[in-house]
């Protein structure tokens, strides 16, 4: 079984890719408090990388330290930081737990490495993405909308997207 | 030989092969597949978005919506990651109920899926009503434990809604008897079946290292050789206790996801005898009392995933420490075996088309979201 912690990634990381690595470490973004109270700043296994170097440090992952599989690429908008991140996670095909790497684009330009053109799974996961949250993925050969319709206009999953016409929104309990 | 134009057709979104509202824009020549783009969205209800301004709780019978075969399956999946963000635990006999439940739905979705693939190659009917009559069976027990037969809601954060009724056990016992017998007709029916071996054997092959990196999981990612079973490789619940094995295919055409699903029947099966002779009684409760249903998990987020019938099945949730949570996707199997389809069609007949897709069994629900 391959296991491999998110800090013995980290570690890995800054030894043989030491530019790929996000300064901010460890810390998640905190998520907007759009219906509670503000959260605080939690501690995370996962690795937070920079989104140029995003082929570098998966090529690395999938090559050097066999975790082939790519399982999920999900995107959270994080509106009061003004970022989206990018949740990639990497599985190993003689199992164990997921490696994640995380990355984050400011929100007024998120332009990101499509991964398709190394990993064809990639494909319908960076069309959603890009679909539901206007993520762009830069190197991509087919990025249109995958569930809306062509000329549909906006992001429907972004957190400022307008929900007007829904009544049972802004009415908290 | 004659010159021929390339012309484009689209099968679907109304057809019935398609399983669902799903169109194939195809580029054929003459009756060769040259290239083949799925289009889909047509049952898209931004499932993600609605799930944000609902409660942790409100999502669980959301959650049957999706694969709306499997409920059982994708409860479990979304109550694993509920429990993962907001640290709850379960009780041993929630644990083996739970297990009991999936591999029902297991046996339910491949007897279902096997007949509708028969039906695709055009022996219509006789399979297909052969599965759902083994769905039927399983479906009462679910009716019994959870009032629904479809859409069963029957999992909550810490276990599940209620205890299995007394007549359960008798009932699934009594089931079990008869299941092998279906299982063994249905291979001696079809295994060195003329029509199944002229239609399925070599079409639609996905080699193993394409299966690979195009993400493919469950019985299509097994069929092409590769034993990856989340049961095994990152087991969740109580599946490290369960002998059973992962059955795989060879050269990962149509005919081996085939096998490879009959023999998951079998295998879920044993599943299920030790499950019931393990079960543990009563006494300690079918769900954990200390578990709130109205959760409001700690900020962080939390990955959870189970091999569902389909292939790997996770719910990604992030929390921002309110009672509803502040991201929620699904990692839905179907969606992401559909994207080798092109490829795996190429070269191909039109008739096969249908064949190939039959054989990655996919439903709309959960492809569209």
């Amino acid at each position: 079984m391959a296991k491999l912690s998110g800090a013995e990634l980290r570690e890995r990381l800054e030894r043989e890719l030491p530019l790929a690595l996000a300064d901010s470490g460890a810390q998640l973004p905190t998520p907007a408090a759009i219906h509670g109270p503000p959260p605080m700043v939690q501690e995370s296994e996962d690795v937070l990388i920079v989104a140029e170097r995003l082929i570098e440090a998966a090529l690395y992952l999938r090559d050097t330290l066999g975790y082939s599989y790519l399982s999920d690429i999900a995107v959270v908008d994080f509106l009061a930081e003004d970022v989206f991140e990018l949740v990639y996670r990497f599985y190993h095909l003689e199992g164990g737990a997921p490696l994640t790497l995380k990355l984050r684009v400011p929100r007024a330009a998120p332009d990101v490495p499509a991964l398709t053109p190394h990993w064809p799974g990639a494909n319908f996961h960076e069309r959603e993405a890009f679909d539901l949250f206007g993520i762009h993925f830069v190197g991509h050969p087919a990025l249109r909308r995958i569930y809306m319709w062509d000329e549909f206009e906006g992001f429907p999953m972004r957190k400022d997207f307008s929900k007007q016409g829904d009544k049972y929104i802004g009415d908290e309990e | 030989m004659l010159k021929t134009e390339k012309l484009q057709i689209n099968i679907g979104p109304q057809h019935p092969s398609t399983h669902g509202v799903f169109r194939m824009l195809v580029t054929i020549d003459g009756e060769t597949i040259v290239d083949l783009v799925p289009v889909f969205g047509y049952l898209h209800r931004n499932h993600e978005q609605i799930a944000e301004v609902n409660t942790y709780l409100q999502n669980m019978p959301y959650t049957d919506r999706l694969d709306y075969f499997n409920s059982m399956a994708n409860n479990h999946a979304y109550a694993l990651a509920v429990e993962k963000l907001a640290g709850i635990e379960v009780p041993e006999r929630a644990e083996y109920i739970r297990v009991i439940m999936v591999e029902l739905t297991r046996i339910l979705n491949h007897a279902g899926a096997l007949g509708f693939l028969i039906n695709d190659m055009g022996a219509w009917q006789t399979q297909l009503a052969f599965g759902m009559r083994e769905r039927e069976k399983i479906l009462d027990l679910f009716e019994l434990v959870s009032g629904a037969r479809l859409m069963c809601n029957y999992f909550r954060f810490g276990g599940v809604a209620r205890d299995l009724p007394a007549e359960f056990v008798p009932k699934l016992r009594e089931l079990m008897v008869a299941m092998p017998t279906f299982v063994d007709e249905l291979e001696r029916l079809l295994r060195e079946n003329e029509v199944l071996l002229q239609r399925a054997v070599g079409i639609g092959i996905l080699p193993k290292e394409l299966a690979i990196s195009y993400s493919v999981t469950g019985p299509v990612l097994r069929g092409s050789g590769i034993a990856y079973d989340i049961r095994k490789a990152e087991k969740y619940s109580v599946y490290d206790r369960f002998d059973f094995d992962v059955p795989v295919g060879s050269v990962g055409d149509v005919y081996d996801r085939f096998l490879v699903r009959i023999e998951e029947m079998r295998q879920s099966r044993r599943i299920l005898e030790q499950a019931l002779t393990q079960l543990p009684d009563a006494s300690g409760g079918h769900i954990n009392p200390k578990a709130r249903q109205n959760v409001r998990p700690p900020v962080g987020d939390a990955y959870a995933r189970i091999e569902s019938p389909k292939g790997e099945l996770g719910f990604y949730l992030v929390s921002d420490g309110s009672s509803k949570p502040y991201r929620y996707k699904v990692r839905a199997p179907s969606f992401i075996n559909l994207t080798p389809l092109g490829d795996m069609c190429r070269g191909y007949k039109i008739a096969d088309v249908v064949v190939i897709l039959g054989s990655i069994d996919i439903v709309m629900g959960e492809v569209d979201r």
